[in-house]
C-alpha cells in the first residue's frame, strides 16, 4: 500500500458527506440558521430599527444586532452542531465503524470540522445579506479582511470545542445539555445579543465572566469589522489571541479524551432501563 | 499454508468478569472459521480484539502479521470488517455511503458491483434511513466488501436476512474464500457454520469447549442415530416391537423417534416387524443428528460440569 495518504481528495470527499447529512436533517438546519434569523427579525420588530444620527451618517441599529447573532448562528453551526452530532453517530456506532476502516481519524475529524466552518459561512453571509437587505446595515470593504479572519478563528475556534464537547460527553443525550447551559448563558455575557452593553452597567464578574471565554471575543473582534465606529482594517489580534488559546485547549482535550466507540452503559436512561429489563 | 490468524492464551476482563478466559487458536489463510456459543460467551469480545476495535487484557495475537492493538491503516486497509451493530450515515443513500467509505482504502470493489452482491440493486438510491432492519444489515455486508480485504470478520452477519437473502450471502462468503480470502465469522445459526466453515470453535463463559471441522463435532458429540415414522393409525400394536429395540422410542400419537446406537439392528425389527404386519411406515428416515444437536449437546455437558 501508498504510504502517502491522499490528503485533500479524502478531505473533500468526508467533507463534502458532512454537508450533505447536515442539510438533509431540516431540523437541525432551522435550529442552526433559522433560529438566530428569527432573533434577527424579532430585535428589529421589539426594539426597532432606528436611525442614529452620527458624525458617521446614517446608522441603523440593525447594524449592531445582524453580527452579534451572526456570531451566535455561527457558534452553533460549529459548537453545538458539531458537539451533537459527533456523540449521535458515535451512540450509533458510526465512529467506530470509521475507525475500523484505513481512513485516518485526524481526516474524519477535520471533515467535521470543515462542514461546521462551511455551514457557519452559510448562517454568517444569509445574516449579514438579510442585514443588508432587509435592514439598511452598511458593510465596508477596507474591513472585510478582518472580517474574514475573526470568522476563520472564530468558527475553528468553537468547531474544535465542539469536537472537546463530544469527547466529554458521554452520551448523545448529555450532549445537548451540555452544548446548550454553556453556550446559551455565555451568549447573554458575550455581546451576542446586546451589542451596545459594552457602555451599560454590566456587573463586574459578569464581564469577567465574559472576557475569559471565548464567544465574546468572537463577537467583539467580527463585531469591530462590522461597526460603523471602526477605523481600518479592523484586526483585533487580542480578541484573536484568546481564541487562538480557546482553539489549542478544544484541540488538546480532543486529541486526549476523544473516543470512537460508545461508552456502554452511558446512553439514554430508557436504553439502561431496557438494559436492566432485558438482563434481569 | 500460512497462519492468517494466531492467537495465544488471549485474556479480556471487564473487571473482575473474565470475558475472554484463555482461548487459544490459529486460522489459515482462505479458511473459513466460525465461532459459536451462547449469548455473553466471548463471540463478539474476541472478534473485536482481532479487529483491532478491543484491547487485550493478556496474550499474544498475530492477525495477517500485525498486532491489531496497533496495526494501524495498513492492517485495516486489508479488513473488511462486519460488527454486530453499528450505525450506518442515515442520511446518505446506499450508494453515497458506499462511494464514502470506499474511498479510505487502496483496493476498492466497483460500488455497483457490490451493491449487485448483496442483492440491494433496487435501494442504492434511497436513503438509509428508510431501509428495513434487513436492508440495512445487507449495507452493513456490503461495506465490509468495498474495500476488497483479504481478511473479513463477519459478526452474526445474517441475523435479520429473509432465508433468501441468508442463502445468497452463503454464496457470497463461499465465493470470497474460492477468491482465497479469510473469513472469521459468529453465528447462532448452526446450519449456517456447517455450511460455510472448515472449522468453527464453541465458546463458552470464554472459554473454547470444543474445536474441529462441523463433522467432527457432530461425530464426537453424537454416537447416535434418530429413526423416526409415522405409523398409518393413532392405535397401531407397537408391544411386540418395543421388545426388540436397543434405543429408547419417544412417540407423539401417530409420530414415533427411535434414538439408538444400533441404527441397522433397529432398523432391521421396524422393517420386519412393519413387514408382517402389512403395514406402510410413512416418512421413514434415518439420520445422524446435525451439528446442533451436537452443539446442544456440548453446552448441556458444560452446564452439569459448572455445577
Ligand atoms: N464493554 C464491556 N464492559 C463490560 N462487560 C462487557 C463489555 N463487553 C462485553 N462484556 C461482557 O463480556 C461477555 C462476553 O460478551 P460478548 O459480547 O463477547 O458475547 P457474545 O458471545 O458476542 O454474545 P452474543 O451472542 O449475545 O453476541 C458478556 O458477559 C458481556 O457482558
Ligand atoms: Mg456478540
Amino acid at each position: 500500500m501508498n504510504e502517502r495518504v491522499p490528503v485533500i481528495p479524502m478531505l473533500w470527499r468526508q467533507t463534502r458527506a458532512q454537508n450533505r447529512a447536515f442539510w438533509r436533517v431540516p431540523i437541525g438546519a432551522f435550529f442552526t440558521l433559522g433560529l438566530p434569523l428569527i432573533m434577527l427579525v424579532l430585535f428589529v420588530a421589539l426594539f426597532g430599527n432606528d436611525t442614529l444620527d452620527s458624525t458617521y451618517g446614517n446608522i441603523k441599529t440593525a447594524q449592531f444586532y445582524a453580527p452579534g447573532l451572526a456570531v451566535f448562528a455561527a457558534a452553533s453551526a460549529t459548537y453545538t452542531n458539531i458537539g451533537m452530532n459527533l456523540s449521535m453517530r458515535r451512540d450509533e456506532g458510526i465512529l467506530k465503524r470509521v475507525r475500523g476502516t484505513p481512513l485516518p481519524p485526524w481526516i474524519y475529524l477535520a471533515g467535521v470540522v470543515l462542514s461546521g466552518v462551511w455551514i457557519a459561512l452559510v448562517s454568517t453571509v444569509v445574516m449579514m445579506g438579510i442585514g443588508v437587505f432587509a435592514y439598511d446595515v452598511n458593510i465596508e470593504a477596507a474591513k472585510m479582511p478582518a472580517a474574514a479572519l475573526s470568522f476563520l478563528v472564530g468558527t475553528i475556534t468553537f468547531a474544535l470545542l465542539g469536537v472537546a464537547l463530544a469527547a466529554v460527553a458521554k452520551s448523545a443525550s448529555a450532549a445537548p445539555g451540555i452544548a446548550n447551559s454553556t453556550i446559551l448563558p455565555l451568549a447573554f455575557v458575550s455581546q451576542v445579543f446586546i451589542s451596545l452593553g459594552e457602555s451599560r452597567d454590566v456587573p463586574g464578574w459578569l464581564n469577567l465572566v465574559g472576557n475569559i471565554f471565548p464567544l465574546k471575543h468572537f463577537a467583539l473582534s467580527f463585531g469591530q469589522a462590522m461597526s460603523p465606529f471602526s477605523k481600518a482594517p479592523a484586526f483585533e489580534w487580542g480578541h484573536l489571541g484568546v481564541m487562538a488559546i480557546w482553539a489549542a485547549i478544544g484541540g488538546l482535550v480532543a486529541w486526549r479524551k476523544f473516543g470512537w466507540d460508545p461508552v456502554p452503559g452511558a446512553s439514554s436512561r430508557r436504553a439502561r432501563r431496557a438494559n436492566r429489563a432485558a438482563v434481569g | 499454508m500460512a497462519a492468517a490468524i494466531e492467537v495465544r492464551d488471549l485474556v479480556k476482563t471487564y473487571g473482575p468478569a473474565r470475558a475472554v478466559d484463555g482461548v487459544s487458536f490459529s486460522i489459515d489463510e482462505g479458511e473459513v472459521f466460525a465461532f459459536l456459543g451462547p449469548n455473553g460467551a466471548g463471540k463478539t469480545t474476541t472478534i473485536e480484539i482481532l479487529e483491532g476495535h478491543r484491547e487485550r487484557t493478556s496474550g499474544e495475537v498475530s492477525v495477517l502479521g500485525f498486532d491489531p492493538a496497533t496495526g494501524g491503516r495498513k492492517m485495516r486497509d486489508r479488513f473488511g470488517i462486519v460488527l454486530q451493530s453499528s450505525g450506518i450515515d442515515r442520511e446518505l443513500t446506499v450508494r453515497e455511503v458506499l462511494d464514502l467509505y470506499r474511498s479510505a482504502y487502496t483496493h476498492r470493489r466497483p460500488v455497483d458491483e457490490v451493491i449487485g452482491m448483496v442483492g440491494l440493486e433496487g435501494k442504492a438510491d434511497d436513503r438509509v434511513a428508510t431501509l428495513s432492519g434487513g436492508q440495512k444489515r445487507r449495507v452493513d455486508l456490503a461495506l465490509g466488501l468495498v474495500g476488497d480485504p483479504d481478511l473479513i470478520f463477519l459478526d452474526e452477519p445474517t441475523t435479520g436476512f429473509d432465508p433468501g437473502a441468508r442463502r445468497r450471502s452463503w454464496e457470497l462468503i463461499d465465493n470470497l474464500a474460492g477468491l482465497g480470502r479469510t473469513v472469521v465469522l459468529t453465528t447462532h445459526y448452526l446450519d449456517e457454520a456447517e455450511h460455510l466453515a472448515n472449522r468453527v470453535a464453541v465458546l463458552n463463559g470464554g472459554r473454547i469447549v470444543a474445536a474441529g471441522t462441523p463433522a467432527e463435532l457432530r461425530d464426537a458429540a453424537s454416537t447416535e442415530t434418530s429413526i423416526t415414522f409415522r405409523l398409518p393409525t393413532v392405535d397401531s400394536p407397537l408391544g411386540d416391537l418395543l421388545g426388540s429395540l436397543t434405543g429408547r422410542v419417544t412417540g407423539r400419537s401417530r409420530e414415533i423417534e427411535i434414538v439408538t446406537p444400533a441404527p441397522t439392528a433397529d432398523l432391521a425389527h421396524i422393517t420386519s416387524w412393519a413387514v408382517r404386519r402389512g403395514i406402510e411406515l410413512e416418512g421413514l428416515t434415518v439420520s445422524k443428528g446435525d451439528l446442533e444437536d451436537a452443539y446442544l449437546g456440548l453446552l448441556a455437558d458444560e452446564q452439569t460440569d459448572v455445577e
